[in-house]
């Protein structure tokens, strides 16, 4: 195929050109990156943002108000929130683990980090199902104390802190990396307490982290699915997440009801993902006035 | 002391939270022993399940890298206006969830969307079919190339290429010769985790494919089938190969990236999250 920049016929080229410009192929490039953003994501996503509001706004809004589907998204995003909540301490102590100290089989800690990341959901999902289960190896003794988890909504939770868990860490381990331990001996010399010293020289660069660590595993658990299905005993009002919801009225040929959940959905999924690259921008300067300072 | 209590906390969730899970599914695929577990693979529908995995990750990652390089390349060494925008549209499919993914495509192919009729009366059915499956795959493991490549793209600049155009490279050649050369192990970083993930996607397949078993049934979809009838054992065989597959190709990257550190190629080990989210 011959290159953009040797058919002037078919590709009007700037009349002044710059050196900025000088490279070929900007016009191919840019040509099939909007071909492929356009026919792949921006269509689909079109499609579920009209079509709520193509029957007239009437069943959507009447939608809205299905106490169903406010149910789902209420355990949604509180079970989302909640198992991003658990991460951070359990995240900070593996972050901190990793980077601060000389802990035996570190590396075997680093790799095992991601395998939520590895393991495709629906064998997460499988194996929560029967590791927590009335019979498995957590789940027996779990029971023996009165705690039931497989089936009921502290499952779900405990499946999105699973997936949820990579996040956190991963988020923390650079920043606390450039955070020099000298700071907390300084603090410490100067006559800080223990406490003193977590609220006023740790907690701040880190919040930051912690924030975008949040944001992102709470991100992937409003929409996760495959992890949380089998372990969440998926009773309507009680243990039915809002994906599920989407799967349930789309069996049901409900595509009204199906596209205004999954629409409430992407718009979380949308503002998270602006507050989220906000808060990474923010990280990313902290970080780089650490290593000036 | 806190440092003993932090080492032993550490010690536990890795354990309890972290190995537990995988360590479960190696054990219960092998309850009734081997020649059980791999009873579940002389299966015509397990393999017919298997080989449509196979096909639908090659295909996304073929459709992905090639689009992801073309994009990259535009990004990383242009600037124009709209940028941003791409940008943010290239990472929206990470955040959207799987489900959405799939019902997307229901909105547009599906019996009741805007081209499924229309398409049908030409003999062309795409929900509840591999085209579908495929679509969900694509849309899930959108992003990774091109994420991957384009912050090493950025740092390599414009010289190298500005060079090779003096000395009369055309764009293909540039590319091939002076910029892929230079970002080859982020490259095959981002085809790795579009592998990863292309393999093991369950809700996006789940709502579009219309699980027929031996048709179209993914190694996810077959493994909830598996499940759901009361098969455990073939169930966690099945996720057991699965989860192989996919570990090695995550652990491959891990691999590739540290040799990349080594030869100093590339800083994108420093931010691991990056890769997925």
């Amino acid at each position: 195929m011959p290159s953009a920049a040797r058919l002037p016929g078919l590709w009007p080229r700037p009349r002044v050109r710059t050196r900025r410009d000088a490279l070929p192929g900007l016009h191919l490039a840019l040509g099939a990156t909007i071909l492929w953003v356009g026919l792949l994501v921006v269509l689909p996503l079109l499609a579920l943002a009209i079509r709520p509001w193509q029957d007239g706004a009437a069943p959507m809004l009447a939608a809205l108000h299905d106490r169903r589907m406010l149910a789902a998204l209420e355990l949604s995003f509180g079970s989302a929130a909640l198992a991003a909540l658990v991460n951070l301490p359990l995240g900070l102590v593996l972050a901190w683990s990793l980077v601060r100290t000389r802990l035996p089989g570190r590396r075997i800690v680093d790799a095992v980090i991601d395998l939520p990341f590895a393991l495709p959901t629906a064998v997460t999902g499988i194996t929560l199902a029967t590791l927590y289960g009335p019979h498995g190896w957590l789940g027996a003794p779990l029971a023996r104390l009165g705690i039931r988890v497989a089936f009921t909504p502290l499952g779900i939770m405990l499946a999105l802190a699973f997936v949820g868990l990579p996040f956190v860490v991963r988020t923390l381990e650079p920043v606390l990396r450039d955070l020099p331990p000298e700071l907390e001996d300084a603090a410490m010399m100067l006559g800080a307490q223990r406490r003193q010293i977590v609220a006023r020289v740790l907690l701040p660069p880190l919040l930051p982290a912690l924030a975008t660590g949040f944001g992102l595993a709470f991100a992937r658990g409003i929409g996760e699915y495959g992890s949380v299905i089998f372990i969440a005993g998926n009773q309507p009002f009680r243990s039915e997440i809002a994906p599920l919801l989407v799967v349930i009225r789309l069996q049901e040929f409900d595509y009204a009801g199906a596209t205004s959940v999954g629409f409430v959905l992407l718009l979380a999924a949308f503002l998270s993902l602006v507050v989220i690259s906000a808060l990474r921008r923010r990280l990313s300067r902290g970080l780089g006035g650490g290593e000036t300072a | 002391m806190s440092r003993i209590l932090l080492g032993l906390a550490t010690y536990v969730i890795v354990a309890i939270v972290l190995l537990l899970p995988p360590v479960l599914v190696f054990t219960e695929a092998l309850r009734q022993g081997l020649p059980a577990a791999l009873a579940t693979f002389a299966d015509p529908d397990a393999r017919a399940a298997i080989q449509l995995t196979l096909e639908m990750t090659a295909l996304s990652v073929v459709v992905n890298t090639a689009f992801g390089i073309l994009a990259a390349w535009a990004l990383a060494k242009f600037s124009f206006p709209g940028r941003g925008v791409l940008l943010v549209l290239i990472e929206l499919p990470l955040s959207v969830s799987p489900v959405v993914a799939g019902l997307v495509w229901l909105l547009l192919f599906g019996s009741q969307g805007w081209w499924g009729d229309a398409l049908a009366r030409h003999g062309i059915t795409i929900a509840f079919a591999t085209p579908g499956i495929l679509l969900a795959t694509i849309f899930v493991t959108f992003p990774y190339v091109a994420r991957t490549l384009l912050p090493l793209m950025q740092r390599q600049g414009r010289d190298a290429e500005e060079a090779a155009l003096l000395l009369g490279a055309g764009f293909w050649q540039i590319l091939w010769r002076v910029t892929l050369p230079g970002a080859r192990w982020a490259l095959l970083s981002g085809v790795l985790l579009t592998t990863a993930r292309a393999m093991g996607e369950f809700g996006a397949v789940s709502v579009i494919s219309g699980h027929i078993p031996g048709l179209t049934e993914t190694m996810p979809l077959h493994i909830e089938t598996l499940y759901n009838g009361y098969q455990t054992v073939a169930a966690f065989s099945m996720a057991a190969l699965l989860a192989l597959m996919a570990m090695t190709t995550v652990a491959l990257r891990g691999i590739l990236e540290r040799q990349a550190d080594k030869a100093g190629a590339s800083q994108a080990g420093a931010d691991k999250a990056g890769g997925w989210a």
